[in-house]
């Protein structure tokens, strides 16, 4: 059919971007890693296995924490917990954004208004103060940092579906249905729905990439995943001590260069699929 | 044009009211004023009597306006920790951190213009590539992680640069001494700005580039340097206003990060403090007061939109 030719197009398009075909490989492998974390993983990551603070060693590929956890296993459980906190997030938040905003420009008027005005209040306030405000007011933990990053970043994705619905609602099939005095579900879920997917879709990588570095700094904080369960921003809250930083380069680097690795593979891999499936090229 | 202009201050006011009214609900939710009073000597009926004169017997929404009420006297309430007013508080800090956003927004915006331009220009070349490359990278770096990197590098190895504070303590300060204390800080929030901007400036720059005008202005012989700086560019720095007024929230919060790590006394430090020991009326003084600036930045870059490009049509 049309739709399978379609998925060719847009394949053979992102297929042409080297970067984001590496950065997406990258990504699958690291997103297996991290779901097979407790097959693979050498050790407990919670649990005393050598000795304080050990440089790599062949027993501990990438040395010990400052009470003797190898670090190889915290990190992949790390990476494991800061991938989830991130997909989670950016599930939510893409769920009350597309439903907001397919609200606000099908319905229009008045729920428009309200909606719209609800979303600038939210933006107004500088993301990261105001999930270090709810971290603060909530128990800070796996679970409420997954809602707070969810429930804050939703106001860019219903401004995002709002405007795609505001132009295709002009569209000509959209004006044949409701000529045809087509249900106004149908209208909704089977025309406009799946034509603001794909924007959808782009702009959710972003959020993903924007969610894992919001938890890093959070949990850096010290406001986000609490210790002894390791993710990627925790882990580098013990580079604040002096000697660490100085001295225990494995201790923190190891996990820096992880997030900035996989933030900026997800960057690319949104990067070309916009490039791909923009139908105006 | 004036009807939109007015049409868009009419929409800024239920935002405004809004803001106070998340604002005031978190605070009054997150703690009472009340709960450090609690204790062993204390009775039920002293609690009561304190509730009375603060006002908290009454219904919430009466709450509200006697806060409101307050606010727009330019009293934001008291430090529960140093019981200075919020105002003072936020009124010796804020100076530290304009200075701080300015300067990066500066740096970020001096990287980033030329970068974006120049990237525009080459588009599908190496260097085009290359400079998207490092801007996806800018945008990828966690700012703390970047800062412990340059800490690592510039006071641990090199000794070249202080990692802490605003000037030497000790000293006055001179010029030179607050500018050594600025640059890791001014640089990592530069990083981030610039990383968002050169695709944002390149891609306002390619739009331009094909635009009509613009190949009239080639076909006419003017020269390449006239056509890309003096035409291309003024219409490409319209969409580019519009980005610097979004930086701003995000701006602030980096700049919450960024002060803690170099301990820039600051806004974000001693909003991270407040958060750190639940300092409610210091942290909505502040969240109160950022989201206010974000709201007028926003309605003054939509105005000046409307009062430039003439272009666009508003209903």
């Amino acid at each position: 059919m049309e739709h399978k030719g379609n998925m060719q197009r847009v394949t053979k398009r992102f297929m042409k971007h080297k970067l984001a075909v590496v950065s997406l490989i990258f990504l699958l492998i690291m997103i297996i890693l991290a779901i097979l974390a407790p097959v693979i993983a050498p050790y407990n990551p919670n649990q005393v296995s050598g000795g304080f603070s050990k440089p790599p060693s062949m027993d501990h590929l990438l040395g010990t924490d400052q009470i003797g956890r190898d670090m190889l296993s915290r990190l992949l459980y790390a990476m494991r917990i800061s991938l989830f906190v991130g997909a989670a997030a950016t599930v939510i938040s893409t769920l009350i954004g597309v439903i907001l905003g397919l609200l606000s420009g099908f319905i229009g008027g008045v729920v428009d208004s309200i909606i719209m005005r609800i979303t600038d209040m939210v933006m107004s306030f500088p993301y990261i103060l105001l999930v270090l405000v709810a971290a603060a007011v909530f128990e800070p933990g796996l679970w409420s940092i997954v809602l707070i990053l969810g429930f804050v970043d939703w106001p860019g994705v219903a401004r995002l579906v709002r405007g795609n619905v505001l132009s295709i609602r002009e569209m000509n099939y959209i004006k044949a249905d409701i000529a045809a005095g087509m249900p106004k579900r149908f209208i909704l879920f089977s025309e406009i729905l799946p034509n603001t997917i794909a924007p959808v879709f782009v702009y959710a990588t972003q959020v993903f990439a924007i969610s894992i570095l919001d938890e890093a700094a959070l949990s850096f904080l010290g406001m986000g995943v609490q210790p002894p369960t390791a993710s990627l921003g925790n882990i580098l809250n013990g580079a604040e001590s002096i000697t660490v930083l100085t001295s225990k380069f494995w201790l923190w680097v190891p996990a820096g260069v992880l997030i900035v690795l996989l933030v900026i593979s997800i960057n690319f891999v949104g990067d070309a699929l916009r490039d791909a499936l923009d139908p105006s090229v | 044009m004036w009807k939109y202009i007015l049409k868009r201050i009419a929409a800024a006011i239920p935002v405004l009211i809004g803001i106070t009214i998340i604002d005031y609900l978190i605070m009054s939710r997150a703690g009472s004023p009340l709960a450090m009073m609690h204790g062993p000597k204390i009775s039920e009926s002293a609690i009561e009597v304190k509730a009375a004169m603060l006002g908290l017997d009454k219904p919430i929404y009466l709450q509200y306006f006697d806060w409101l009420k307050q606010v727009l006297t330019g009293n934001l309430g008291y430090s529960i920790k140093s019981y200075q007013p919020v105002t003072s508080i936020i009124g010796s800090h804020i100076g530290s951190t304009l200075l701080l956003m300015g300067t990066s927004l500066l740096v970020g915006l001096v990287i980033a213009i030329p970068a974006g331009i120049y990237s525009a220009i080459h588009r599908y070349k190496k260097r085009d590539y290359t400079l998207v490359t490092l801007s996806f990278l800018g945008t990828s770096i966690p700012s703390f992680f970047l800062a412990l990197i340059f800490i690592y590098l510039f006071t641990v190895k090199l000794g070249w640069l202080p990692s802490s504070g605003m000037i030497t303590q000790g000293t006055g300060g001179d010029f030179l001494d607050v500018v050594k204390h600025m640059i890791m800080p001014v640089s990592v929030l530069a990083v981030s700005i610039a990383g968002t901007n050169i695709r944002y400036v390149r891609s306002a720059m390619l739009e331009v580039l094909q635009q009509d005008y613009l190949r009239t202005a080639k076909a006419k012989g003017i020269g390449r340097f006239l056509v890309i700086n003096k035409h291309a560019l003024r219409n490409a720095m319209l969409p580019v206003v519009t980005v610097i007024g979004m930086q701003i929230p995000v701006l602030f919060g980096g700049a919450v990060i960024v002060e803690q790590m170099f301990s820039w006394p600051g806004l974000g430090l001693i909003t991270m403090n407040a958060i750190t020991s639940r300092d409610y009326p210091v942290i909505m003084g502040v969240c109160l007061l950022t989201a206010v600036v974000v709201l007028l930045a926003n309605l003054i870059t939509d105005i000046i939109y409307a009062i430039v490009d003439p272009t666009i049509q508003y209903r």
